[in-house]
């Protein structure tokens, strides 16, 4: 039987969807019936929009997905102004005050505390400058991923940008493809160090050339059925396909047309299509998409780059991330900055814009690893923009502890978190700085935390993985964490063993700690990188390396913070929030 | 008076009458054999993926895991409230709490 979502579908869904939010942002947040909230707030994911958890009824997370993450000159800043005028709380958060921006890991921006009265006037002010928050959330197409320095990158094989906007131009509003049986997470790959994360989506694109005619091509190899959520981790299947860019669109179409009429609509908890590979197997999934989704002859796979990948690969050397200073193909520089958690001030994010605009073309792109780049910086103006008060902060030469850490939205707004996570990963990042001497030559060490098993940080690929829990201590359930390490991606991807479990959240800045020393005092020499430390252990003999201990690090959160209305209000009380509320901040009755 | 009752947002929330009333991530006390053999169970609700009534009981599946044994598993039938006058009165997470037998009424020990 079709669940309630797909019967929503149904009736409402894809650009049918706009009228009826602007008519009730027209008629104000009472306009939406009590006894259609639920059918409203799933379609409203469409466009972007994405109810926040109970306690804060009525304000909505919004998300702004620009392909392959490229910000174009104006872009930015339009985002930042938005974010000033409308992404405003009852209360601050104590580390990023009130008004802000989030970069997603997958290459968005997402803006809180939005109220549906002002959503006409966002898109507005965001569609002046070209961009949009269609498909940003929902069953379809999401926000297209992919290599964040396409089209600028030495290493670039192929050029990723063209197929991302190629594909958002065609499959986004897209009658057609606007109602699958879940999200569809699409990920295009063009350079030889695999930042497209391709193994973790739906749909993959990676770069590879094949001999067809007599002639070298140059394209891309499929794989479908990827994913981290629900403790059903998959990496993408090879389908055995080679597609040059512009049969790549076709290929993308069919696949999704396939997903579209087979994915389970009866479950939404078996609809990813990583489970219809696995049901199916590859084979299955080429000869449906031969006979019946593509007029032409699919190719067999070409020659890839998987060998060469680097980023996030484990090795102690490579490139695992796109901080820092690089040269262009052009001969001008991209600069990589570090944003912790993600989340940017909007005073800084002024300062940023200004600086991207004074020493680079005014492009600001986003990585999957939640961190920016500027674009197009002629060399005679690094040091100027080096020496930019915003990049002591922002910086192109993070501390290794502070550039790997990643963190979902967690408990502030997120109804499936289990724990707080970004103000948590923050101070965990700045405890272990200040505590933690890391062995010699370890430059790169990513700790991913995520707030349940949705995976939204992508904690199965990191070197440390933190999944949100709960543990009782001294007789109380407090907020833990699973640990586990060894995660990554390049040639051989490899999900992190979970070896630490119900580990309370106090005791893993010392957990960590003790884990970098024990891993100091037994690698086989300073070349052995931590995954590779990890690979050769079994889970046993890792448990005993964590160690958690309490420290003089102080957590704030430790108590059932999905239990208040913000974590961070004085009084946290559920009773004691100010939603549902009008337009202007004023609260309304309610039950729910 | 028909009950509207569902999951909502990936099993982040029993919904009932279009109101989110049931949250994963709260600690729920059970009794021994229900979901493991620890006495009582303190396990961690981690998804919702049913919901239904049993009388004037509002049971959901769910998936979650005992904080002191570690077993991680399923458990069917969870009684999380009642409809009261065409109200939803939620239990506490901290009672404890039997499953549902199909036909035998809710068990709801404290």
């Amino acid at each position: 039987m079709p669940s309630d979502v797909e019967e929503w579908k149904e009736e409402l869904y894809g650009t049918d969807i706009r009228a009826e939010m602007e008519r009730f942002a027209e008629e104000g947040w009472e306009a939406i019936p009590d006894d259609e909230h639920d059918a409203w707030f799933e379609r409203f994911k469409w466009y972007g929009l994405y109810h926040q958890r109970a306690g804060q009824e009525s304000y909505f997370m919004m998300r702004i997905g620009p392909p392959g993450g490229v910000l174009e000159p104006g872009q930015f800043r339009r985002i930042v102004e938005i974010a000033d005028e409308y992404s405003r709380g009852p209360t601050d958060n104590p580390v990023f005050g009130n008004g802000w921006l989030d970069v997603t890991t997958r290459q968005a921006i997402q803006l809180h505390w939005i109220r549906i009265e002002d959503v006409p006037d966002i898109w507005d002010e965001l569609e002046e400058v070209g961009l949009s928050t269609v498909q940003a959330c929902g069953d379809s197409w999401r926000n297209i991923v992919g290599c964040p320095v396409a089209g600028k990158d030495k290493h670039e094989h192929v050029d990723a940008d063209w197929l991302a906007t190629e594909l958002h131009d065609t499959y986004k509003e897209n009658e057609a493809h606007s109602n699958l049986p879940r999200k569809w997470k699409v990920s295009v790959t063009g350079c030889d160090e695999g930042c497209g994360q391709g193994d973790i989506n739906d749909l993959a694109f990676e770069p590879a050339e094949k001999e067809v005619d007599g002639e070298t091509v140059t394209g891309y190899n499929v794989r479908v059925g990827g994913g981290l959520s629900r403790n059903e981790p998959r990496f993408a299947r090879d389908i055995d396909v080679f597609a040059t860019p512009e049969r790549a669109v076709d290929v993308a179409g069919g696949i999704s047309a396939l997903f579209r009429d087979n994915g389970d609509r009866d479950n939404r908890y078996n609809a990813r299509i990583k489970f219809l590979v696995d049901e199916w197997g590859p084979e299955k999934l080429r000869e449906t998409l031969q006979e019946e989704y593509v007029d032409f002859e699919l190719h067999t796979a070409g020659e890839d780059l998987r060998d060469s990948y680097s980023y996030n690969a484990g090795e102690a050397d490579g490139k695992h991330d796109h901080v820092g200073v690089h040269e262009q193909v052009d001969g001008d520089y991209y600069v990589g900055l570090n944003v912790l958690v993600g989340r940017i001030g909007v005073d800084e994010g002024y300062e940023l814009a200004d600086a991207a605009e004074e020493h680079g073309s005014g492009e600001v792109r986003l990585t999957q690893r939640q961190n920016i780049i500027f674009t197009d910086v002629p060399e005679e103006n690094l040091e100027d923009l080096r020496s930019e008060p915003v990049l002591e902060h922002y910086s192109p030469d993070p501390h290794p502890l502070q550039r790997g850490s990643i963190a979902c939205t967690g408990t502030e707004f997120c109804s499936l978190s289990i724990v707080e996570t970004k103000n948590r990963q923050v101070r965990y990042a700045r405890w272990l700085v200040d505590n933690v001497e890391l062995p010699e030559g370890v430059e790169d060490f990513h700790i991913h935390l995520s707030g349940c098993t949705a995976s939204c940080a992508q904690p199965q690929i990191a070197d440390v993985s933190l999944r949100g829990m709960k543990t009782r201590k001294d007789g109380e359930p407090v907020e833990a964490l699973d640990i586990g390490l060894g995660g990554g991606l390049g040639e051989d991807p490899q999900f992190a063993s979970w070896v630490g479990e119900r580990v309370p959240a106090d005791e893993v800045p010392g957990a960590i700690a003790n884990l970098l020393e024990n891993f100091a005092a037994a690698r086989n020499d300073e070349s052995q990188s931590f995954r590779e430390f990890v690979a050769d252990r079994d889970d046993d003999e890792l448990a005993e390396l964590i160690e958690p201990e309490e420290t003089d690090y102080e957590d704030p959160f430790m108590h059932n913070t999905k239990r208040t209305w913000y974590p961070y209000a004085e009084d946290d009380d559920m009773d004691a929030s100010p939603a549902p509320a009008k337009a202007d901040g004023t609260p309304l009755p309610s039950d729910d | 008076m028909a009950i509207a009752l569902r999951t909502l947002d990936d099993g982040a929330w029993i919904s009932v009458n279009d109101s989110r009333q049931v949250s994963v991530s709260d600690v729920w006390t059970l009794s021994r054999g229900v979901f493991c053999e620890c006495e009582p169970a303190y396990v961690l609700l981690e998804g919702f993926f049913g919901t239904g009534v049993d009388g004037s009981v509002v049971v959901a599946d769910a998936v979650g895991q005992c904080l002191e044994c570690g077993t991680r598993d399923s458990i069917d039938r969870l009684p999380v409230g009642r409809i009261v006058d065409g109200e939803f009165k939620p239990y506490g997470p901290e009672g404890i709490q039997s499953t549902v037998d199909p036909g035998a009424g809710a068990v709801r020990q404290t």
